[in-house]
């Protein structure tokens, strides 16, 4: 076999493996993807950087390392977390239409954001402080009035709640922008609301790992009960679960992960919505390989996305808007490659 | 535990399952559901709970279950008071099988039915390769055998309804209650099911299942349950319930009980229902 011949059938040993044993090949992949991700950027020329040259270069090396390095992480972390949070979301709710946008805490967080670049002057610790209270405060709020609710049932009201806090979060939001400082203040805050990675350091990345590693391994360790937490409320409890009480600690569990990580993002949306249904195509329905697989296949498309939104332009492309535009597209493809089954 | 007179029959004496003095009002409307309602379920036997829609059989099925509380009266299980029980211990004892059971994602047969281990189980932890045979012997059991790795969505209603008890039967409760078993069911889907039933029976689970079809419950039933607006009108032995004057003072129809091949057959009377249909000018369902 010449060498050619042999690169033209990585592909497809890629796809065979990903058949096979999806988790073990999406951990191939997330590490190849990780490792190239450091050679991909700016400098010292557009897109592409040479192992030879990294190795001779010691500003390149100080720039992958000190750059790159928390950047990439960090955008591994993002893309875990939702991916994560949007599988847990759409298992407990038992729609495969829910994502962590949902129960005000995006809204939420988006509010906090604002209130403190606008309001107190943001520095970047007080703002993802106030992100992650104000995500929390969504969240408690929209439980609450669900609680006050009087028709329906538990998850129709949880939404309903969800979007009514959610208005309310944007309205304010909305009155922030439109008092901002145009010159100063506006930018900051509608490029946050855009969602993006520009300027994490180590420091950002350690005040992620903390929550989010909390938040993933109290999910991974659920992973089979959320099989259980899917079912109807009375097949769960006729099965030894308080699905009420096991969904609540579930939800503050993905809900800590994903305010902490929206707090150094900003609003990235589709990731948690689209993730856990091409993971479901690879593996199959059941979260004990499902939720894993989202974690993996969420970290490398975040970290592409990443890889696109700071080597693309000389400026800086808000990773949101790429995140939602692949998305949007591998959606697309998904529902016409066949059809993504949603009942009732 | 309350135990009963021998019966010449020689079924079992003992009620594994008893509620005395339930009333229960879903909270928000004013109307109880159930009133002052007593019950016993012998051990080993099929109980049918049969009654007219909204006689309050899904609600009592559901405190039996233990998810609903009752406002009033109390519940024994296997002579503990039901509160006594933590969740798990409970869920080894008493198993579900609802009418219409919604499953939003597309689990295989094997995946759903391994959920019936759960129970036995750690929250946190995951099923091991005896919950596997476990599982794969309720899904042979169910007569599903060799196709535990089919999608449930890809199912016929009536394998998903064997799927269902499958997940009941790898659960191994000593009570299963049935909402309607039989609903969604063709006639041979019905069969096929009654037949696992009785088999569950006569290796001593107890069957407790709720219907509005007299025609079951005389099929299948060794105790008949009457319930009426939320109350037990007569219970006792299925040979004794399933007779005209107390089907009809159940169902408020004229009711006819007919022996076909020594197997008791209920009938609406010809004509007689249709006419009282016609008077109240209000269409009879079921």
């Amino acid at each position: 076999m010449t060498a050619a011949q042999r690169v033209a059938r990585l592909p497809v040993a890629g796809v065979s493996i990903l058949r096979r044993k999806p988790l073990v090949g999406l951990g191939l992949a997330l590490i190849i993807v990780l490792a190239l991700s450091g050679l991909v950027g700016r400098y010292p020329a557009p897109y592409f950087l040479s192992p030879p040259v990294l190795w001779q270069d010691e500003m390149a090396q100080k720039l992958v390392l000190s750059l790159r390095l928390p950047r990439i992480l960090t955008a591994c972390l993002l893309g875990m977390t939702l991916a994560a949070c949007g599988t847990v979301l759409q298992m407990i709710f038992r729609n495969p239409l829910v994502e962590p946008g949902l129960l005000g805490v995006s809204q939420g967080a988006a509010f906090g954001a604002a209130l403190s670049i606008i309001v107190l002057g943001g520095s970047t610790l007080l703002m993802q402080g106030m992100a992650t209270l104000f995500a929390c405060l969504g969240l408690a709020a929209s439980t609450l009035l669900a609680h006050r609710v009087r028709y329906g049932g538990w998850i129709l009201r949880l939404i309903l709640a969800g979007i009514a806090v959610s208005a309310l979060f944007s309205a304010g939001v909305g009155l922030l922008k439109y008092l901002a400082d145009p010159l100063t203040e506006l930018p900051e805050l509608v490029f946050w609301m855009l969602g993006g990675l520009w300027g994490v350091t180590w420091a950002d990345f350690f005040y992620l790992v903390l929550p989010v590693s909390l938040g993933l391994v109290v999910l991974l360790l659920m992973r089979w009960r959320l099989n259980l937490l899917s079912l109807d409320d009375d097949t769960g409890f006729s099965l030894g679960a308080s699905p009420g009480r096991e969904r609540a600690l579930v939800l503050v569990a993905a809900v800590a992960a994903t305010s902490a990580v929206v707090a150094v993002s900003g609003v990235v949306g589709w990731i948690g919505l689209l993730i856990p249904h091409v993971a479901r195509r690879l593996t199959g329905a059941d979260a004990r390989r499902a939720l894993p697989a989202a974690i993996l296949l969420g970290g490398i498309f975040a970290v592409l996305c990443d890889d696109l939104a700071r080597t693309l332009l000389a400026g800086e492309v808000p990773l949101g808007i790429l995140a939602s535009f692949f998305g949007a597209i591998l959606f697309m493809a998904m529902m016409l490659s066949k059809n993504i089954r949603v009942q009732r | 535990m309350r135990t009963y007179g021998t019966r010449a029959s020689g079924q079992p004496e003992a009620a594994i399952l008893s509620a005395s003095g339930l009333s229960f009002r879903y909270d928000g409307s004013g109307r109880e559901v159930l009133r002052d309602l007593s019950l016993d379920v012998p051990a080993g036997a099929i109980t049918a709970i049969l009654g007219p829609n909204g006689s309050g059989k899904t609600t009592l099925l559901r405190l039996l279950l233990g998810v609903l509380r009752p406002q009033q009266g109390t519940i024994q299980v296997a002579g503990r008071l039901q509160q006594e029980y933590s969740r798990r211990e409970l869920g080894q004892l008493v198993g579900l099988v609802p009418q219409d059971e919604h499953i939003p994602f597309d689990f295989s047969i094997l995946e759903y039915v391994l959920l019936g281990r759960a129970p036995y189980l750690h929250p946190l932890a995951t099923p091991g390769e005896a919950d596997t045979a476990v599982a794969l012997e309720a899904v042979r059991a169910a007569g599903l055998d060799g196709m535990h790795e089919r999608l449930l969505p890809n199912l016929s209603g009536g394998e998903r309804q064997l799927a269902v008890l499958a997940r009941a039967l790898a659960q191994q409760p000593r009570i299963l209650l049935m909402d309607e078993p039989t609903a969604h069911l063709d006639l041979g889907n019905q069969g096929r099911l009654l037949d696992l039933v009785r088999d569950l029976a006569t290796a001593g689970t107890t069957v407790v299942l709720t219907t509005h079809d007299a025609n079951l419950a005389s099929a299948l039933a060794d105790y008949v349950v009457l319930m009426l607006g939320g109350s037990v009108l007569e219970a006792g032995p299925a040979e004794t319930m399933i007779c005209g004057g107390k089907l009809s003072a159940t169902f408020g129809v004229p009711i006819q009980v007919c022996a076909v091949d020594g197997r008791r057959v209920v009938l609406l009377p010809n004509g007689q229902a249709n006419a009282a249909k016609g008077q109240a000018g209000v269409p009879h369902r079921g």
